[in-house]
């Protein structure tokens, strides 16, 4: 039995874990085209901030790999899977057989058919080295472009701001944030970010980038131009298929997996932003490259790679994020487009606070907590558990708590935490 | 493990719970007085208080076997400890970006903002001796035990 793990993110740190709940004992490889130690892909942000230091960026501590029997193959691409002779072909030339294989390649940035988006200072922000690069390229005063205003562009929006760059957000959308927010709570947050300095461009997009090796100025189709030492590229990120590209290995949006993380070819397993597994509040399989939900899907592979059984089929949409000091939390459907959902809002943009629930049946699917996060994740675990909130949910949009639940669910949250 | 259980039946809503537990994590561990006069700067109690009526309870962290807050912490800072049990949150790793109160069905865990911003949660006292909340519940409605004092249907939570 041998396994192999390619990716060192969320999802491959929770396979690990996973497989060390039911076997001590097999060794495990884990391969990585990144030559650092498992890092929190988030904090690239508050690397580029300035607020976290290197050192703290570790996503587990570095006798990880040591004390849970992993052989890490750093700063190596696995390059082809052979699903027949069972064997991931290593860049290096190395050929590593597996029982049981996890893929956990994450997303990668997509780029969008503009001429001139290769140009030498476009960046992406997903990994350690796009902000060691952007870092290079930027000081005081710098003038950047940011396409696209989703959490990643707004996080770098935020970085870059915080270290006196001059920041632009072009945004093809008319609201931003329009994945976690809706247009009310998003005009709230872009207040304030337009108060801290960062000025956008909404409904409009590249339409021309100017400059010979570098990019001078970008042209929208609004007819705006902006001259810009350095733009970034955030409108989303992708499923990185390329391994399983030509395999038989099934794949859609992302590479499908059951609620045991298994893909279509038995011994082959898929974890995190490279997948599409199921969603509970939608009620059918997407890509949700969240980072609870890959730990969580890594840590189900892991468990069932090693024999064991775990399942997973609670996924779902949820976020905590804050800029300048302004918290939101947001899960399931934000933004219902069909028939037969209730929502209820609370919208105080004096207060720069704004909630909303989503109801469906009854049941909560959704919610939005703008500067009310306090205890959100209340409302999170009632998607989960799909509890009927009808008689509550007036009391809830002013507060989150369990006093208001019925005695046999109170009771069953006030004696919660243990397996029984 | 042995987990700080609510009896709603007991308390009043007099919320010394959540004094000691200011107390039990100040600098002045055993002088209610100092700890309230001295530091300015206190960071808030761990453990709260729900009251509507004659219905009230305190709770805090469950320490859950599955916790959903070590599994969603997006810098590993948040951690189980194999050994006790005890969910704690590890301060130099933490970056205050809450998405362990996005996670948490119980609503336990609390921003601190005193100094640099990081995710406060009980500790159970660090386990040497009964918590803190419990010693000091003047009405024996907060327990420390392995059994939980409701029998409920469904499993809790998790």
């Amino acid at each position: 039995m041998a396994y192999v793990i390619i990716g060192n993110s969320a999802a491959a740190i929770g396979a690990v874990e996973g497989i060390r709940k039911v076997d001590r004992e097999t060794p495990i490889t884990l391969v990585s085209s990144e030559p650092y130690h498992t890092y929190s892909r988030p904090l690239i942000s508050y690397y580029l901030a300035g607020k976290v230091e290197e050192s703290l960026m570790v996503y587990r501590k570095k006798d990880f790999y040591e004390k849970n029997g992993v052989k890490a193959i750093l700063g190596c691409r696995a390059e082809a899977l052979d699903v027949e002779k069972k064997s991931v072909n290593l860049a290096n030339g190395q050929k590593l057989p597996y029982e049981k294989l996890l893929i956990a390649t994450g997303g990668k940035p997509f780029i969008p058919p503009i001429a001139g988006l290769d140009k030498k200072n476009v960046k992406t922000f997903i990994k350690l080295d796009d902000v060691k690069e952007i870092d290079a390229l930027v000081s005081r005063g710098s003038k950047v472009i940011i396409l696209g205003a989703g959490l990643i562009g707004l996080k770098a929006a935020e970085a870059l701001a915080e270290i006196g760059a001059e920041v632009v957000v072009v945004e093809l959308a008319e609201y931003i944030l329009s994945s976690i927010l809706d247009e009310d709570a998003a005009k709230i947050v872009q207040k304030h970010l337009e108060n801290k300095g960062i000025k956008f461009e909404l409904g409009t997009t590249i339409e021309k980038v100017l400059g010979d090796e570098e990019v001078r100025a970008v042209e929208l189709k609004n007819g705006s131009t902006y001259t810009c030492d350095l733009t970034i590229v955030a409108i989303g990120v992708r499923p990185n298929l390329e391994l399983v590209e030509g395999t038989p290995v099934n794949t859609e949006a992302g590479i499908v997996v059951n609620d045991s993380m298994e893909t279509n070819i038995s011994g082959i397993y898929a974890a995190g932003d490279v997948t599409q597994g199921y969603d509970m509040t939608y009620g059918e399989k997407r890509v949700l490259p969240i980072l609870p939900n890959a730990y969580k899907q890594g840590e189900t592979a892991g468990i069932n790679m090693a024999g064991g059984n775990a399942k997973w089929d609670e996924g779902f949409a949820f976020n905590s994020i804050s800029f300048f000091g302004l918290p939101m939390t947001t899960a399931g459907i934000v933004n219902p487009r069909e028939e037969g959902y209730q929502e209820l809002e609370k919208c105080e943009p004096e207060n720069n606070l704004y909630k909303k629930l989503v109801l469906k049946d009854g049941k909560l699917v959704g919610h939005i907590s703008l500067n009310c996060i306090e205890r959100s994740g209340i409302l999170t675990s009632f998607i989960r558990e799909k509890v009927d909130i009808t008689n509550i949910a007036e009391k809830l949009l002013n507060e989150n708590g369990l006093i208001v639940l019925e005695e046999e669910l109170r009771h069953r949250k006030l004696v919660g935490g243990g397996a029984a | 493990m042995k987990r700080v259980y609510a009896k709603e039946e007991y308390c009043i809503g007099c919320r010394l719970c959540e004094i000691y537990c200011i107390l039990s994590h100040s600098e002045y561990k055993n002088d209610l007085i100092k700890a309230f006069k001295k530091s300015l700067q206190r960071p808030p109690a761990r453990i709260q208080v729900e009251e509507e009526g004659a219905l009230s309870f305190a709770l805090q962290c469950r320490h859950c076997d599955e916790a959903y807050c070590v599994k969603s912490c997006i810098t590993g800072a948040m951690q189980k400890d194999p050994e006790t049990g005890v969910v704690f949150n590890e301060k130099e790793r933490c970056v205050g970006c809450w998405t362990c109160i996005a996670a948490c069905p119980y609503g336990a865990i609390i921003k601190d903002e005193t100094s640099k911003k990081i995710a406060s949660k009980c500790d159970l006292c660090g386990q040497n001796e009964t918590p803190y909340c419990v010693q000091n519940c003047p009405n024996g409605a907060l327990i420390f035990s392995e059994e939980p004092p409701y029998k409920t249907s469904v499993k809790g939570g998790e």
